[in-house]
């Protein structure tokens, strides 16, 4: 069973804010979701499964630059929502105080 | 005589290459179209003005090569709304990313645009993908063409209502659990999900990194084939991509050996959906095509592990939109209260919703119970339908339960999930598998399309193609 205060600690761990309006019906539709997935507490795992390995594995790309230095530069800092020249603006992050 | 915007890729090809038609021509009547109809099907969420340049170029194309031209030179397709294309607003229809301008073509759109193929717009769908009946559009729902009073499905039902609707050519979508094959079927087109890493995900706004692929949605099996060689191939921006040859070879014999895992379809099956399925499986072994019985035991599992697997990844996906470098950007007095803020106001309920599920089955002392166990789901699937094709070459099902539901109808999440339930499977073991119309069904006096889903082994497109011919020829 999913509480209010469950909903309440997994928004504030994913950055989301469930307005107090809001989180009773949260709450009993995340329950409903939460009995359909638990249905996979009935699966039983044949004990010879152990996974099996992808044919595809542990692709890398040869080290080196994959691009010039800047060449993405102004079109991905004209998305930045503030900004100093070419670099992102963001709001201090330790304060002293 | 059929208008230019209602011709199908191979059809508009050949009236270019005859000179029935000039590529202008055609970009002019898909534009108008669009024009006419978006107000009402709301399939677009922008509709491009013409790209003078790009028309002339495909124009040029076609006469200097002629037969040699690419086929989808000077066709004007559409494009789901979370495929970049450079300089164009791609926005996932979400507030998250209204304005958000892509840096760079999707690798998708660099192969389309390298065959001089034009872009009538982007279209609406589910916010992030996240849906089966584009109601969760930030910008409002699509309408199906054939009722405007239901859903075209989704997520790619934006992709979906422009080509039935005949505003475009041809579409991509993006399938994640079924989101080109559930609105193909509902709206009466061909719809392919390739096999995983078949089409490069690169420039594709991620929903679930192990289970979303884009592909085509068309009005013919042939046309499905030509935009999916368009776009397929290895690419190093992708390095979930695979070779040609990875997965053991199958050759596509004339007369095919269909699965039918009956005891999938017991309940919860419309019976004009049966029939219809019936009904089409004895066209095809009247063609000379035979069944086989099959069990897939785990596939009642599927959707529970599905909806296990995709929240976890989306959680871990959108973590990167935080309203700092791009996006919906709130404000508040300190950096956490921007976080909140901005995902708070740029989210939609359901994705909101899907953050928090990931959240959870993420979470320590769950992880097991969930997200381990889901995953262990993936391999018994997977071996059950490896073996599964021992004696069959493709599995067959309905694509969905039944046709096109009406705006609302599924206000709880459980029963919209559950329109997914035959078509997650192919996207949870990484096989290919496409929807193709079967018949309409009566409802309300409109006739609504119904499909057939087959899946075959990885890497087995040509084995979907066949089978879709063969169906779409028994017509």
């Amino acid at each position: 069973m999913a509480t209010r205060e469950d909903v309440q600690k997994l928004a504030a761990l994913a950055r989301i804010t469930v307005a107090d309006a809001a989180l009773d019906k949260f709450t009993s539709e995340f329950d409903a979701i939460l009995a359909y997935v638990g249905q996979l507490e009935a699966l039983e795992l044949p004990k010879d499964l152990k996974g099996e390995k992808p044919p595809l594995r542990n692709v890398m790309r040869a080290d080196g630059e994959p691009h010039a230095s800047g060449m993405h530069t102004k079109k991905l800092a004209e998305q930045f929502p503030a900004r100093e020249g070419d670099a992102l603006s963001v709001k201090q992050i330790i304060s002293h105080d | 005589m059929t208008k230019p915007n209602e011709l199908t890729i191979v059809e508009a090809a050949r009236a270019l290459r005859a000179r029935d038609l000039t590529v202008r021509e055609l970009w002019d009547a898909c534009f108008a179209a669009a024009q006419e109809k978006n107000p009402e099907l709301n399939a677009f969420l922008e509709i491009f003005d013409a790209d003078e340049a790009a028309i002339e170029a495909a124009q040029k194309r076609i006469d200097a090569e002629m037969e040699k031209a690419p086929l989808l030179a000077g066709i004007p397709l559409a494009i789901k709304d979370n495929i970049l294309i450079e300089g164009k607003i791609a926005s996932a229809a979400s507030k998250m990313l209204e304005n958000y301008r892509a840096t760079y073509d999707a690798t998708v759109i660099q192969k389309l645009k390298a065959q001089n193929a034009l872009f009538l717009g982007r279209t609406n769908m589910d916010e992030f993908a996240m849906g089966s009946s584009t109601e969760h559009s930030a910008f409002g729902p699509a309408r199906n063409p054939h009722d405007p009073s239901r859903v075209p499905g989704g997520s790619s039902g934006g992709s979906a209502a422009a080509v039935a609707g005949h505003l475009a050519i041809a579409a991509l979508g993006t399938d994640t659990g079924g989101s080109i094959r559930q609105p193909a079927a509902l709206t009466g087109l061909v719809g392919l999900k390739t096999t995983y890493g078949g089409v490069s995900r690169s420039g594709a706004i991620a929903l679930g990194s192990s289970l979303d692929q884009i592909g085509p949605l068309t009005k013919t099996v042939e046309d499905a084939r030509i935009l999916y060689e368009a776009i397929r191939g290895l690419d190093p921006l992708d390095s979930t991509t695979i070779p040609d040859g990875l997965y053991p070879a199958h050759s596509v014999p004339q007369k095919m050996r269909i699965g039918v895992p009956r005891h999938l379809l017991q309940e919860g099956v419309d019976a004009g959906v049966r029939s219809a399925f019936d009904a089409t499986l004895k066209k095809l072994t009247d063609a000379g095509h035979t069944l086989v019985d099959i069990e897939l035991p785990t596939s009642s599992h599927a959707l529970a592990a599905y909806y296990v697997i995709m929240p976890a990844e989306v959680s871990a996906n959108l973590a990167r939109l935080d309203g700092i470098r791009y996006g919906h950007a709130a404000r508040g007095e300190k950096l956490l209260d921007d976080y909140l803020r901005s995902r708070t106001e740029g989210f939609g309920e359901e994705t909101r919703r899907r953050i928090l599920l990931g959240t959870f089955v993420l979470s320590s002392g769950y992880i097991d119970a969930y997200y381990r166990k889901a995953d262990a789901a993936r391999d018994i699937l997977r071996r059950e339908y490896a073996n599964a094709f021992e004696s069959c070459d493709v599995v067959a099902f309905p694509t969905t339960l039944s046709p096109a539901f009406r705006f609302g109808e599924k206000s709880d999440p459980i029963s919209m999930y559950l329109e997914d339930i035959f078509t997650v499977t192919a996207n949870l073991t990484g096989m290919p598998a496409i929807s193709v119309p079967m018949g309409t069904l009566p409802r309300d006096g409109k006739e609504l399309p119904i499909g057939i889903h087959f899946t075959a082994p990885h890497q087995g497109e040509d084995l979907l193609f066949a089978i879709g011919a063969a169906v779409q020829n028994a017509d």
